[in-house]
């Protein structure tokens, strides 16, 4: 495998706000990276470091072999950028917008089949001011792949989006790795780092907390199954001492922490056998919003 | 070449797409020309010039006023605002050159200037019967002249703007008395003494003295003092918006 993206010791400040703390992090060739975290985490400023946007404190980034402060005109010509927040002129076309961004580079593709394959076909001659919050996405990404970028980089991609549109957005971004580019993306939802990553740096407070594939995340925070349901009435929590590692009770609303390797039939034999009625009942696996929680240690995570 | 060539049409499209930056650059002054011939008519006027008229001297103020609209209404405003929205951003993120942008909002806004300037001579020559005693190169080169000096100062205005609303009463409020005082909508010779104190003041005033100056038949070299106090402007305006200018 390549290293396509080699970051050692990043730091930048703005004034006495550390944004970015020693970060350091690999992306392989073909892989999908997430960084996660939540508002001001600093994954911004590093993918902006990254792009050429901005100028670091500290550390050594290369990528694709390129150093984005000193060859930044070149890096620019060979990976995509979408950025958090942009615009384009509220009059502009979106044929004359990706007409237009192409001229900008060496070499770019066939704007027309960008078109087809981003679904905005039927929006060529619309402007920009006309576009839903899905469509300006759609066109930005359109526009992030016109000159064939061997990286590309998806800032907050689907942050305001409805979730159908965020449905879209995650095929796309598949796509677009199939087409054997790498992506790096940041997002501070985790069920989209956990459908799309392939590897996820975990970043809080300017500082990368974690970095692994999603299941070794989860599998890593040892967490437990939850069995949820509720009961009718009179319930004795000490009842399932023996097949539980926890048992958290509010109103009728009963959830077991459970573990070995098979917890619901434990809980469910033992609940019949008791004589204890039960209904709703369905289990949780712990996921990367749970992981996030555990190594943030605070409950200001994704909204 | 091809970027440039590009980026210039392009931005022409969206320039004729704003309907007032259209009617203010393009319609506005030649409705201005028609209503003050109608008032003043264009017979020769002793007070002005022995063989020109009033409409003879408008269309070099005109041309003035199209200058000051462009460089201190279009241009801060565009140029604060795509700022503002982070499109200036999205550009900084492919390779094109920030030279290569400037120098194309600066084609675009001078040919408006110019297509300005044109319409102007073709309503006055249709309807007024257009007099010309100077020199075509002359009268162009002291409008280039103009407009990159002006020009320079939208982009000190646009520069220290925080925002496209900011950029456009700055705008304004230098653009107003400028056009009322300059000499550049009614004739510096017919003001009296007081005002035309306070167009001493007005840097328009200088580009309004130099083109009805070439206009009725002077030589370049007969307005050194208007031509440096030009050339001064574009120096420090280059010199204030190189040092100032952002992109976000």
């Amino acid at each position: 495998m390549t290293t396509v993206i080699d970051v050692h010791g990043l730091r930048k400040t703005y004034g006495t706000i550390v944004a970015v703390d020693e970060v350091s992090f690999q992306v392989e060739a073909g892989e999908i990276f997430g960084i996660v975290g939540p508002n001001g985490a600093g994954k911004t400023t590093t993918v902006e470091c990254l792009e050429a946007q901005r100028k670091p404190d500290g550390g050594t980034i290369r990528v694709l072999g390129l150093d984005p402060q000193r060859d930044g005109q070149q890096l620019r010509e060979r990976i995509g950028v979408q950025l958090q927040e942009a615009n384009l002129p509220d009059r502009l076309r979106v044929w004359e917008a990706l007409d237009l961004f192409a001229s900008f580079y060496r070499r770019s593709v066939d704007w027309e089949k960008l078109l087809d394959q981003l679904g905005l076909a039927e929006k060529r001659n619309a402007p920009f001011a006309k576009l839903s919050g899905g469509q300006k996405q759609r066109l930005f990404i359109a526009l992030s792949l016109i000159n064939n970028p061997e990286v590309v980089f998806l800032d907050e991609l689907t942050t305001g989006l409805d979730p159908q549109a965020r449905h879209l957005m995650w095929d796309l971004v598949r796509s677009v790795r199939e087409q054997g580019k790498t992506v790096l993306l940041t997002t501070h939802f985790m069920e989209e780092a956990e459908r799309l990553c392939d590897r996820v740096a975990v970043m809080n407070r300017g500082k990368i907390i974690a970095l692994d594939t999603p299941r070794n995340l989860i599998l890593g925070l040892k967490a437990k199954t939850r069995i949820i349901f509720e009961v009718n009435g009179r319930f004795d929590s000490s009842l399932l001492d023996e097949v539980a590692v926890r048992v958290e009770r509010e109103g009728n609303r009963v959830v077991v922490y459970g573990e070995g390797d098979n917890p619901l039939s434990a809980v469910v034999q033992t609940l019949e056998r008791q004589g204890c009625g039960f209904h709703d009942l369905h289990t949780e696996q712990p996921n990367l919003e749970d992981v996030f929680l555990a190594l943030t240690g605070d409950l200001q995570t994704t909204k | 070449m091809r970027v440039l060539g590009k980026l210039i049409f392009v931005q022409t499209k969206l320039f004729l797409r704003e309907p007032a930056a259209f009617f203010f650059t393009l319609i506005f002054p030649a409705l201005l020309l028609i209503l003050f011939g109608a008032i003043f008519g264009n017979t020769p006027d002793p007070r002005l010039h022995s063989t020109l008229g009033y409409i003879d001297y408008e269309v070099p103020g005109l041309a003035a006023v199209i200058i000051a609209t462009v460089a201190l209404m279009s241009v801060p405003v565009a140029v604060a605002g795509e700022r503002e929205k982070q499109i200036l951003r999205r550009y900084r993120a492919t390779p094109l050159r920030p030279a290569t942008y400037l120098t194309a909002t600066n084609c675009v806004y001078f040919g408006m200037a110019l297509m300005g300037m044109f319409f102007l001579i073709v309503v006055a020559k249709v309807f007024f019967g257009l007099r010309f005693e100077g020199n075509w190169l002359s009268v162009l080169g002291g409008f280039t002249l103009s407009a990159l000096a002006f020009f320079s100062v939208g982009y000190v205005v646009a520069s220290l703007s925080p925002t496209a609303r900011v950029a456009q009463v700055i705008g304004q409020l230098a653009f107003f008395p400028m056009m009322f005082l300059s000499g550049a909508a009614f004739p510096a010779q017919i003001m009296p003494a007081n005002v035309r104190r306070v167009s001493e003041a007005l840097p328009l005033t200088y580009v309004v003295r130099l083109l009805q100056g070439l206009w009725s038949g002077d030589a370049l070299g007969g307005h050194l003092p208007e031509i440096g106090i030009l050339v001064a402007m574009v120096l420090v305006g280059t010199f204030v918006s190189s040092r100032t200018f952002r992109w976000e």
